[in-house]
């Protein structure tokens, strides 16, 4: 029981925190919290499922089409919605209120047009299971967890080994400096919001697989579960956010089964409110010196 | 424009006297029960609006679960009223003595956090607090709500019919404004504002920024909690559907859209953003994509939302200077 609800917990977990790098990056670059990201994870579970069953062709070629187009999603976000507030030099509470909108079309234009309920969802990636003493894994939750680890090892070097990662790091240090030394920063910042929506479509997808569902309201639940994961890891750091995703999905599992599962949400926030008290940074945050 | 500008902020008390003076006597000319229903939630809304505006305009403290202080001032009332037949005055008591309560509890984790880690610590206040109302059966009959409650009763004397419940709420929003008022106008007032621009900057001046900021914090959880036992009681029935963090946004959205830190502009914004959704019922399913979309516009237009540039006693200040140099 314990040991399953373990893996069930990890593999949740592992999923927060690829979501979780997506707000920590753009909380990052731009120091606002981005509230459609949610309903991006959603919506890139949907597109998937939307052309797969429209176009009946290779599901691999669907996804990767739906990542596409949810990148695009992304990035118009940033680029005709949070660039001219940037302009403007509004207020980062403005850009939170635009991310907010962009949360209501999207989910509002998934319940419009492609569907208001709950949706079947085909597993392609089901082969089977094998048991680890009284539990059982699943093919789906070893290549979920197989997938989650790649993309953080690939996240992870284009952050810390690539020169765009460079440029983020720039960015999110100072990014009038950095604009200075010759950085794009505009186009930074694009390419985090590209990447941040292209994880979000990733988790989507494998998630709807997971649960073989999906509906046009699971992106607020989750969103607000991977912000609690990257503000508990530290916001703004990777390997917080992962961490952050990991204890989250956990505690989730286990406070679900042992406790009561009506509370199931509860236990994210009751944990990250716990380990806010004591660790006012999170876990993986720098404290911040304060000057006038 | 400048002149009308400038006369409307010398003369903006016998502006507002006057506004309040036409909402009361609206009543005696209008017959429709919609338009009168309209009016009570716009009041209703700016109420909640002003509370925010308190804290997030003029303290800077940002919040997205606010909404969980009205979730529980309206049940507070409910219960209070459908199982022990309080009187409304002492059911407000209650709500705003509870409400307070967790807001102090509230604040005194959240406020020692900065910046995100505050707001998104908010937002989990009110996650857990909806769940409870959820899962909490035996008290709240969870997301069956609870119906049924009856109108307000004032030492014996019944408010049913829309008219008084008008007035109630006209008086509600009169002691929010005049409470708020008198805080930005006093002392204490420029003491937030100082720990709004700088906070940094306040502590060094001498200001005890704990102290304020947990006073404001409660007192706004605490109107909050009143304007859900009105809630409770106008509606007749609650459930923990209304009491959600998308919810609390859409008042944050109320007080952003009309200009942070100025109360005429939270009126304004919160009338608007209350009655906009109605205007656009004819849409159907498609009202909520239309009203995401002009939120996204409007905040690309006018990032600082209505009058949120706009500084009334600024202006006033400036019109007494030429005033003396008019001479030459």
């Amino acid at each position: 029981m314990f040991l399953q609800q373990l893996i069930n917990g990890l593999t949740l977990g592992s999923i927060y925190a690829l979501i979780a790098i997506g707000y920590s990056l753009v909380f990052g670059v731009l120091q606002i919290v981005n509230f459609a990201n949610g309903s991006i994870y959603m919506l890139g579970g949907f597109l998937t499922l939307v052309l797969y069953n429209k176009f009946r062709i290779n599901f691999l070629l669907c996804f990767a089409l739906a990542l596409i187009i949810n990148g695009f999603v992304g990035f118009c976000l940033d680029r005709f919605a949070l660039r001219h507030l940037r302009q403007k030099k509004a207020t980062k509470l403005v850009g939170l209120i635009t991310t907010m909108g962009f949360a209501t079309v999207i989910e509002n234009f998934v319940m419009l047009f492609f569907s208001n309920a709950t949706v079947p969802y085909p597993n392609k990636i089901d082969f089977g299971s094998f048991s680890i003493g009284s539990a059982v894994v699943s093919s789906t939750q070893v290549i979920i967890f197989l997938v989650v680890l790649v993309l953080l090892l690939l996240m992870s070097w284009v952050v810390y080994g690539t020169k765009v990662g460079k440029a983020m790091r720039a960015v999110s240090q100072n990014a009038d400096a950095a604009k200075l030394m010759g950085i794009d920063v505009n186009g930074v910042i694009a390419m985090t919001f590209i990447l941040s929506a292209v994880l979000a479509g990733i988790s989507g997808t494998m998630v709807g697989m997971y649960y073989q569902m999906i509906d046009f309201t699971s992106g607020f639940s989750i969103g607000m579960k991977t912000m609690a994961a990257a503000v508990l890891g530290g916001v703004g750091s990777l390997p917080g956010a992962v961490t952050g995703g990991l204890i989250i999905g956990v505690v989730e599992s286990l406070g679900a089964s042992y406790i009561s599962s009506a509370y199931r949400n509860a236990f994210a926030f009751a944990v990250l409110i716990i380990v806010i008290l004591f660790l006012p940074n999170g876990l993986f945050g720098k404290e911040k010196v304060t000057k006038v | 424009m400048k002149m009308v500008k400038v006369f409307f902020a010398k003369n903006l008390k016998w502006f507002t006297i006057l506004f309040f003076g036409l909402l009361a006597v609206l009543p005696f000319f209008m017959t429709s029960n919609y338009g009168m229903r309209m009016l009570t939630v716009c009041m209703l809304y700016v109420m909640m609006a002003f509370s925010l505006n308190l804290l997030t305009g003029f303290l800077g403290v940002m919040t997205i679960g606010h909404i969980a202080f009205m979730g529980i001032g309206a049940y507070t009332a409910a219960i209070l009223v459908k199982n022990y037949h309080w009187e409304t005055l002492p059911c407000y008591l209650a709500a705003i003595l509870l409400s307070g309560f967790f807001g102090l509890l509230l604040s005194l984790a959240a406020l020692k956090l900065q910046g995100y880690y505050m707001t998104i610590l908010t937002l989990g206040f009110c996650e857990i607090v909806r769940l409870v109302e959820i899962n909490w059966e035996s008290l709240t009959r969870g997301a069956l709500g609870i119906s049924g409650i009856s109108a307000p009763v004032f030492f014996g004397i019944r408010l049913s019919s829309r008219r008084s419940i008008y007035y109630l709420m006209l008086v509600l929003l009169i002691l929010t404004l005049l409470l708020i008022w008198s805080i930005i106008n006093s002392k204490a007032g420029n003491a937030i504002m100082a720990i709004r621009e700088d906070e940094l900057a306040a502590r060094a001046m001498g200001i005890h920024v704990f102290k304020y900021k947990t006073i404001v914090f409660v007192l706004s959880a605490m109107i909050m909690g009143l304007a859900g036992a009105f809630y409770a009681q106008y509606m007749t029935y609650i459930d923990p559907g209304v009491f959600t963090v998308s919810a609390s946004l859409n008042i944050l959205i109320m007080a952003i859209f009309g200009g942070l830190g100025n109360l005429l502009g939270t009126i304004i914004g919160a009338s608007v953003l209350t009655i906009l959704p109605e205007m656009i019922r004819f849409l159907a399913e498609y009202r909520n994509l239309i009203y995401g979309i002009l939120i996204i516009i409007l905040m690309l237009v006018k990032p600082d939302g209505l009058l949120g540039s706009v500084n009334f006693k600024y202006i006033r200040q400036q019109a007494s200077v030429q005033k003396e140099n008019g001479g030459e």
